[in-house]
């Protein structure tokens, strides 16, 4: 990298760097690379199927079940654990509080991509994907649709988190004037990032508010726009705290030294902020469950499903995180980001898909092509993910090799 | 067309019409044009009265939608299809179905409600779901990009999708609205020889439903379905048996759909405007001195 930075100053030079950049780091057949990419080639081969015999062919959607999994997993999902992009810059940025800076480029990327891969996996679902400018362009807005709102929230976030994260690029392509003026639109954009964000996490609650005859009354509220705000925000944590245990792992000769002091610190911020955030979240699910007066449902198979994702998978991580944070014990939090996130994956489908329709004979299960296409997206992300902290300066905030 | 059905039609629509009427065709179409016509200045929407009481369920109606639309035609005579509850799909855009019920058989025609304020419509991202100032709600395909949003809103259930095809179209009852433009009756209506479906504004199929129950208050139960459900509907239906026995849902609520997301809606511009200010100002205070204001390294 640093020998072909000296010679950026002519344009051509940038192309042979970037076409440099592009050749795989490290070893290709890696049982990894095999696996996954096998997937990726397959789920190619299935999307194209996918556009050609229409959605029936590799899904099992059906008239009573119009989104399944690549809304409520994908979609739904993964924006809410893409959500510590903003919660990170917010308290680095609007709160100062600079401890977390070391972990805020990794966040911002993973944010990014996140939203470029999972919300971009609409894409796949929609029936007709070429009619997706029409609510962008102008060509008939629906302003009274929650789904308008959220799909412009999503596209203006996503050219938020891309400037926040320009800066880096700007870096890598060791360009310092640019670097300097993305640097200043830092704090605007994330300004704008985190108004956004609070807007289509809850957005995508709101989506549901039409749900009332279908949705089972132990998840249907009209709060549902709060819980999915709040639930993004230790969703988010809990994603960073699960990623930077892997890219430890995975990127270790890509860490300044540095932060490894401060990354366990900033971990324990991190539970600390879940723990809070899911008693808040826990105490407006009991006041809505309460008001709601739902109590004879707990006694059915729907009150023991809604149990476990409530009790097993929110309080009990809420009382690790808890637990770790005052005992400063490292392994007992991944543990509990790990059943947070799955808290999260259960609470997601439960609105969309499980607990959706409950009163309806029809029924959702995903076929294993709607697995498959997932996995397709989410290893993409992964790919892509490596291939940018394998050459940027993300997990460092300044490699000595690229400046001057 | 007989002539008792023809009065039914005229009453429906307007006086006028009966009287200038002379040819049966003719007066038929300007009866639905009026109706249409009427709906518009008025600012009513039309609608459909179905009397389930009057219903034989010979699916004449299924036969005339298939035909006008371009449907695959049921042969009500061989097919068998009412042995089972059928849904509407996106062939089918109008099924009847049988009832066993406290007072026998019951046949109960099921197709998209239109509703007043329709859910869908308030859901779709591009305007393709449309409530018509007519009333009838329609789907434009130029607009629509199948997210299939309208579907999950639907507390009835009624938009299909064709998922079966790369170019696929949401399908469902538009109640004639191309028929109606043109003067025409909706095809159910026109075909149903027991004047079970009855074609009129929503105000005049209130008062002639009332006056069905008043004047025969032991033969229906005394509720017009969808007067107020979800909201309110421009199909309206009598029947003899409450409405859960025969197949409708009585949980939907009054409220109409718009209701459900407007808080959410209105704190848009609210949050849009509050947190920028509300943010810059936090990230002012809790400045530590010496810091520049692009908030640090990227």
């Amino acid at each position: 990298m640093a020998t072909s930075a000296d010679s950026m100053t002519q344009r051509q030079s940038v192309w042979e760097f970037l076409k440099g950049e592009l050749k795989p780091k490290g070893p290709v057949l890696t049982p990894f690379n095999v696996i996954t990419g096998f997937i990726i080639l397959g789920g190619l081969v299935l999307t194209a199927l996918r556009f050609w015999k229409g959605l029936g062919y590799v899904t099992n959607l059906n008239q009573a079940y119009p989104w399944g999994l690549w809304i409520g997993f994908d979609v739904m999902t993964g924006v809410a654990f893409a959500g510590g992009a903003y919660i990170i810059t917010f308290a680095v940025y609007v709160l100062h509080a600079e401890k977390y800076h070391p972990i805020v480029r990794a966040t911002v990327l993973n944010g990014f991509l996140s939203y470029v891969f999972y919300a971009g996996a609409l894409t796949l679902d929609l029936g007709r994907p070429w009619h997706i400018i029409n609510p962008i362009i102008g060509n008939k807005f629906g302003y009274n649709s929650i789904l308008f709102l959220v799909a412009w929230h999503f596209l203006l976030y996503m050219i938020s988190e891309a400037i926040e994260f320009s800066p880096v690029v700007a870096e890598w392509l060791d360009l310092e004037k640019a670097r300097r003026i993305l640097n200043k639109m830092t704090l605007g954009v994330v300004i704008f990032g985190v108004t956004l964000s609070s807007l289509h996490q809850s957005g995508l609650g709101a989506l549901f508010l039409f749900s009332k005859p279908k949705l089972h009354p132990l998840w249907y509220t009209e709060f549902l726009p709060v819980l999915f705000l709040i639930s993004s925000i230790f969703a988010g944590i809990s994603m960073i705290i699960f990623e930077g245990t892997i890219s430890h792992k995975v990127f270790a000769d890509r860490i300044d030294p540095s932060s490894h002091h401060s990354y366990e610190d900033i971990v324990f911020g991190l539970a600390k902020g879940a723990a809070i955030t899911m008693y808040v979240y826990l105490f407006v699910k009991f006041v809505i469950f309460v008001h709601g007066q739902h109590w004879s449902y707990l006694g059915t198979k729907w009150g023991a499903w809604f149990l476990v994702e409530v009790l097993i998978f929110t309080l009990v991580p809420c009382a690790f995180f808890t637990h770790g944070y005052r005992q400063r014990r490292l392994g007992l939090i991944r543990v509990a980001a790990v059943m947070t996130l799955v808290g999260i994956v259960l609470n997601r489908l439960n609105v969309s898909m499980i607990a959706f329709n409950w009163n309806n004979p029809a029924h959702y299960i995903p076929s294993v092509w709607e697995v498959w296409i997932t996995l397709m997206v989410v290893f993409t992300e992964i790919w892509v993910f490596r291939w940018a902290v394998n050459r940027m300066p993300v997990l460092s905030a300044k490699p000595a090799a690229s400046r001057h | 067309m007989n002539r008792r059905r023809f009065l039914g039609l005229a009453g429906a629509a307007a006086a006028v019409t009966a009287l200038s009427a002379s040819p049966a065709e003719a007066g038929k179409a300007k009866t639905g044009g009026k109706a249409a016509a009427a709906a518009k200045k008025n600012e009513e929407f039309v609608a459909i009265l179905v009397d389930t009481t009057r219903c034989i369920g010979c699916r004449e109606c299924e036969v005339a939608c298939a035909e006008v639309h371009g449907l695959p035609v049921p042969v009500p005579a061989k097919d068998g299809a009412l042995a089972a509850h059928r849904d509407t799909s996106t062939d089918h855009w109008t099924v009847v179905n049988r009832f066993e019920t406290d007072k026998g058989t019951v046949f109960v025609k099921k197709q998209c409600m239109h509703c007043g304020q329709p859910a869908c419509a308030a859901a779709c991202p591009t305007n393709a779901m449309e409530k018509t100032h007519e009333g009838p709600v329609i789907w434009h395909g130029d607009r629509c990009m199948g997210c299939r949003y309208c579907m999950m809103a639907c507390p009835f259930d009624i938009p299909k999708f064709e998922y079966n095809s790369p170019n696929p179209r949401i399908r469902k009852c538009i109640m004639c609205y191309d028929r109606l433009q043109e003067g025409k009756l909706p095809a159910c209506v026109e075909a149903c020889p027991r004047d079970a479906l009855t074609f009129g504004t929503k105000k005049e199929l209130m008062e002639i439903a009332r006056e069905r129950i008043y004047n025969n208050p032991d033969e229906y139960v005394h509720h017009i379905y969808g007067e107020f459900e979800a909201g309110g509907t421009d199909w309206l239906y009598l029947s003899a048996v409450p409405f859960t026995q025969i197949g409708f849902r009585e949980d939907l609520g009054t409220d109409t759909y718009p209701d459900y997301t407007r808080e959410f809606l209105y704190s848009v511009p609210l949050v849009f405007l509050g947190f920028p200010p509300l943010l810059y100002g936090l990230s002012e205070l809790t400045k530590r001195s010496g810091e520049g204001s692009e908030g640090g390294e990227g």
